[in-house]
């Protein structure tokens, strides 16, 4: 492709991360089959915020809507990575778990309903700390229920990225689909400088920290099954394709003996780099972990 | 967190809600739907302290041209001036499409 044409489709490109998170939501829908549920005219705000000086804002940074996707059923739930980093609290935390109860509800009515997560989030909320944590769990959980029923599908776009205690619910995710830009952890770059020194990680080396936590490196050792570019078509073509293909013979958190034998081969005498490491586990029969 | 609030005389009817904006850094999220009576009424919540002069500036001039009965809730991150009154201006616009 020449610069010419390169840059003639970017600049046409319809960017997915430049949209807030009702905007992304809405996109993924079947056109004017979306409404919002728990809105911010219903004010259901966090308590927790304004007692600790913080302004807060009126969905709690979490957008849950209900629709069609493809012509199924599905709810989407967008966290809003600007406000409060895109932290789960107490009431983010139960509006995404009741939208993921609500359409485990309907698949067992024997309306198929799948659900869309957008995770772009630091973790738990540190000022609702315990309330975060426990709502985190409540989520696993209620992914746990839903995916056996429906595909669950997790997209961080990015550019916050998705860390924490959200890492492991997207780890239980039937499918993740990443950008380029996005980054997917446990431990965020900064945090693994801070317990372990500089010589682990300089989390100020961006190079290092996207080739590491980068959605490409994410899916090249499959840790994510798609990635696209920051396109608002192609996001959506990609949410529709996992949506229709339904629930997965065999989820990625289920191949406990895949990653186990993985890790027990690792080599950990050696500092890896991110390049090697992808094509140890190349060789290592990584297409198995695609499903 | 500072609260601020003020009461401005407005004398058309408004039919629409609009939500614009987010809580985020040098943003604001403002929330704009239907009042009670010959007044709008303005609630806001900001956190930054200390610049109720300058939110009052911001919605003096705001008010000198908009006259609907409107109930207006603000929640600011620090916006500058500028960005307050872009994002009234945008509530107004989505009420009024």
């Amino acid at each position: 492709m020449s610069s010419k044409r390169y840059s003639a489709d970017f600049i046409n490109r319809q960017s997915f991360i430049e949209l807030d998170a009702r905007e992304r939501a809405k996109a993924l829908f079947d056109e004017g089959t979306s409404r919002e549920l728990v809105g911010p005219f219903d004010r259901v705000e966090s308590p927790w915020l304004p007692t600790q000086g913080v302004t807060p804002q009126e969905d709690d940074g979490c957008v849950v809507m209900k629709g069609k996707i493809a012509g199924q059923a599905a709810v989407v739930v967008a966290l809003e990575g600007a406000f409060q980093g895109g932290s789960i609290g107490e009431v983010s935390g139960a509006k995404m778990t009741a939208a993921l109860d609500l359409a485990c509800a309907h698949n067992e009515k024997g309306v198929r309903t799948s659900a869309v997560i957008l995770l772009e989030t630091g973790g738990v909320r540190l000022q609702e700390a315990n309330l975060g944590l426990a709502a985190i769990a409540e989520l696993m959980a209620s992914i746990l229920a839903l995916r056996k029923r429906a595909p669950v599908i997790c997209l961080t776009a990015g550019t916050v990225g998705c860390f924490g205690g959200m890492s492991l619910a997207a780890g239980l995710a039937s499918y993740v689909v990443m950008t380029r830009e996005a980054r997917l952890g446990m431990n965020g770059p900064e945090v693994i400088e801070q317990e372990n020194g500089i010589e682990e990680f300089d989390s100020s080396d961006r190079a290092l920290i996207w080739a590491i936590h980068g959605g490409e490196q994410r899916y090249a050792l499959g840790l994510a099954d798609a990635l696209v570019d920051d396109d608002a078509p192609q996001v959506v073509d990609a949410i529709r394709h996992f949506t229709s293909k339904g629930v997965p013979a065999v989820h990625r958190s289920s191949q406990v003996e895949l990653y186990r034998s993985r890790l027990a081969t690792l080599d950990t005498s050696q500092q890896w780099d991110p390049r090697a490491f992808r094509e140890l586990w190349a060789k290592n029969g990584i297409r198995e972990g695609k499903r | 967190m500072e609260q601020i609030e003020f009461t401005y005389p407005a004398n058309r009817k408004v039919n629409k809600k609009a939500h614009v904006g987010v809580v985020g850094s040098g943003d604001l999220e403002v929330l704009l739907e239907p009042g009670e009576g010959e007044v709008a009424r303005v609630f806001i919540r900001t956190s930054v302290d200390g610049f109720r002069d300058t939110w009052k500036a911001v919605l003096d001039r705001f008010f000198a041209k908009y006259d609907g009965a409107v109930r207006i809730e603000i929640n600011d991150a620090g916006a500058t001036p500028g960005i307050v009154h872009l994002r009234l201006e945008q509530a107004v616009e989505v009420s009024e499409r």
